[in-house]
């Protein structure tokens, strides 16, 4: 594996309205890092995955995905061209803290879907990628449930299957567990787990389950006004960190517990 | 009754129109609502502009522009094809709206899901956007199916002889003039309620598996 | 009075200003008069409708749904022709075409106006209901205190557009010789033989004022919306 960064972002900015959301965020981050995003809402974090999604345009900067550009925005830079920005975001997948799963498909339909139609497998292909990545998240019996029918846990998890049957590098999660009932939340944060352990995949979760962030991440990022505060690795992020919002935010959230 | 025979003649016609006037103008309602919320002004403009007219004048004008006017222009047609072409253009143009009404109506997060999956914006559209949008749109369309058929009954005016124009061909020979109105009125009746069944049936069997309350 | 080529500016503006501009308040009286039955029948059949008794109020629906389903055109004609048959008393025969548009219009449209009502005064929450029964109000003055002034003002725009839909169906009286805007295009038509100019102004004026009327009906519906 060479040394060049999987994602890396020079100058990113985002502002809504008058709301400057990220700030010149400068980003490196290998490929196969496992790195949580953490922070207080409208920091920022979310913003940078959509932008990486593509579901928002930048106002400013450049990024690069495996060494190739891919968003560009801003005075003088080149714009890619809209046939490489598709391109290049197969590599990407994302899963939402609202599933957005298709509701007039099926489970297996939703996870077929894009392999069928973006990734052009042929139908049994997809079929059976479809099914094996549904077992894989332990939804074996639940191929043909529609969405109306699943616990939202098991909603997340077709989402989460659909997201990685089309087998990208790189996997955004926005705060997947946000919306669950507490007692599901494990079993989402196990199966990240198990992702993460595998090793191959690039990985950015937005999260605010901080036990999980610290056991299971390689790198913790912690947003605070649209710039990157803290960067660092969990220990030290968890035990000693530099800034004082740094602990000032961990104690509010930690102590609620 | 003597009368029934002819009636039904015109009422065929009647059905015929009224189903050809619908496929059209379903296509130009899915066409031009989809056009509408596209980016592209070469895509958005033609679209309003085609809405917008075919919304403010009537139908009744509209057909007599086609029949009437547009020979002035060289552009001659049969009966029958105006008065298709401008039902089906005339419910296109109201469907538009109800398409894109419903189409802006499916979540945010949906487009977003497809969009991480790698579906171009026009993909999206297709295959994930207007099935869900569908459900919503059927109510709706199927009143602009209902106006679809009562404006058949315009088209004897330009002397296609579809049901209305039997009526009063009837009327004018017999003067059994309110026998012949109720049982026409009672025709369209039926056709109207078979259409909104129609749509009913359509609703049940689109909202399948969905989270969805059904209105009976 | 046949002038050169497809469009003569000259013979419009006459026809526009000596028969079209008449015309036009021929067809704003129609339509006026025609909305005030809707408004009143409309509010009517609705009270039926909501009536405890089951008679009086599945006939009302049905009346409600037979006549929206069928042809506006088929009604007039049966106001025009059939109605002089079943209620002689109308004496020598047909009421004036005119009365005839306006009365076929307004019965047509209360079949919508109706449905407005009525949506506007479920949306009114019980509370409000129970309110005026404790206060102890009657029945009469529980609606015309409590209720329908709350319910009528957000219905105000859908009641506005089904306004702009009948200025839009008074073409349909031309067949029964109302001297309306398409009428007098046809009239002017074949005593001229120039279709082109009579027909398009017919077409323009429409579409000016029902695109105006859809912009006020906005502005109505923005202020309304402010207001609550």
């Amino acid at each position: 594996m060479n040394d060049t960064p999987m994602i890396r972002t020079r100058g990113l900015s985002k502002a809504f309205g008058p709301l400057k959301v990220l700030r010149e965020l400068d980003l490196d981050i290998p490929a196969g890092q496992v790195v949580s995003i953490i922070g207080p809402s409208g920091s920022g974090k979310s913003t940078l995955l959509r932008l990486l999604m593509t579901l928002e345009r930048p106002d400013a900067g450049t990024t690069e995905i495996a060494g190739e550009p891919f968003l560009a925005a801003g005075a003088g830079c080149v714009p890619v061209p809209e046939s490489e920005v598709r391109r290049i975001r197969l590599k990407i997948g994302m899963v939402f803290q609202h599933f957005n799963l298709f509701p007039h498909m099926t489970a297996l339909r939703n996870v077929m879907e894009a392999p069928l139609h973006v990734a052009k497998l042929s139908p049994a292909e997809a079929r059976q990628r479809a099914e094996e990545t549904l077992v894989s998240v332990g939804l074996g019996d639940k191929l043909d449930a529609w969405p109306a029918q699943l616990s939202g846990g098991q909603k997340q998890r077709v989402a989460i299957a659909r997201a990685l049957a089309m087998r990208p590098q790189i996997m955004l999660f926005d705060e997947i567990t946000s919306a669950l009932d507490p007692e599901l939340v494990g079993g989402i944060l196990d199966l990240l787990r198990g992702l993460a352990n595998a090793g191959e995949t690039t990985m950015l979760i937005v999260t605010h389950q901080m036990r999980f962030a610290r056991q299971s991440s390689d790198r913790i990022l912690f947003f605070d006004q649209g710039v990157v505060l803290e960067d660092t690795d969990p220990e030290t992020m968890f035990t000693n960190p530099s800034h004082a919002r740094t602990r000032a935010f961990l104690d509010a959230v930690l102590g609620a517990d | 009754m003597d009368l029934i025979p002819a009636l039904l003649r015109g009422l065929g016609i009647t059905v015929l129109l009224a189903a050809a006037g619908i496929v059209l103008a379903t296509i130009l309602a899915v066409l031009a609502g989809s056009a509408k919320l596209s980016r592209a002004w070469f895509l958005q403009g033609p679209a309003i502009a085609y809405i917008e007219v075919f919304r403010g004048t009537s139908a009744l004008i509209q057909l007599f522009w086609f029949y009437f006017v547009l020979p002035l222009f060289g552009i001659e047609m049969h009966a029958v094809v105006a008065g298709i072409l401008v039902l089906g253009l005339n419910a296109g143009a109201y469907g538009a709206e109800v398409v894109r009404g419903a189409v802006q109506a499916v979540p945010r997060g949906q487009w977003d899901a497809a969009t991480a999956l790698g579906f171009s914006r026009g993909a999206a559209l297709r295959r994930i956007v207007l099935p869900q949008a569908t459900l919503s749109m059927i109510p709706a369309m199927g009143n602009i199916y209902i106006e679809l058929l009562k404006n058949t009954a315009l088209v004897s005016l330009i002397t296609i002889s579809e049901l209305t124009f039997t009526a009063q061909t009837l009327r004018a020979d017999t003067l059994r003039t309110t026998e012949i109105f109720l049982i026409v009125l009672v025709m369209y009746f039926i056709v109207a309620q078979g259409i909104a069944s129609g749509m009913r049936a359509l609703e049940r069997r689109l909202s399948l598996g969905r989270d969805v309350v059904v209105r009976t | 009075m046949n002038g050169r080529g497809l469009w003569d500016w000259g013979f419009a503006l006459e026809i526009l200003h000596e028969r079209l501009i008449p015309a036009l308040g021929v067809t704003v009286l129609a339509t006026v008069g025609g909305m005030a039955i809707a408004l009143v029948l409309g509010l009517v059949v609705t009270l039926m409708r909501r009536s405890r008794n089951r008679i009086v109020s599945r006939t009302a629906g049905f009346l409600i749904e037979f006549v929206r389903s069928t042809p506006l055109l088929i009604q007039i004609y049966f106001v025009f022709y059939a109605l002089p048959q079943i209620l002689p008393f109308l004496g020598d025969g047909r009421l004036s075409p005119m009365m005839t548009g306006v009365v076929a219009l307004g019965i047509h449209y209360s079949s919508y106006t109706s449905e407005v009502y009525r949506a506007g005064i479920e949306n009114i929450s019980r509370g409000q209901w129970e309110s005026a029964t404790a206060l102890g109000f009657s029945a009469s003055d529980t609606w015309l205190r409590i209720i329908l002034p709350q319910a009528i003002p957000p219905i105000i725009p859908a009641l506005g557009n089904y306004l702009v839909a009948m200025f839009k169906d008074t073409p349909m009286l031309s067949t029964i010789t109302v001297l309306e805007l398409l009428y007098t295009a046809k009239d002017i038509g074949s005593e001229s033989f120039r279709y082109n100019e009579a027909f398009t102004l017919v077409g323009v004026l429409f579409l000016a004022l029902s695109l105006l009327s859809a912009a006020a009906i906005r502005f109505t519906e923005r202020k309304l919306a402010v207001a609550r």
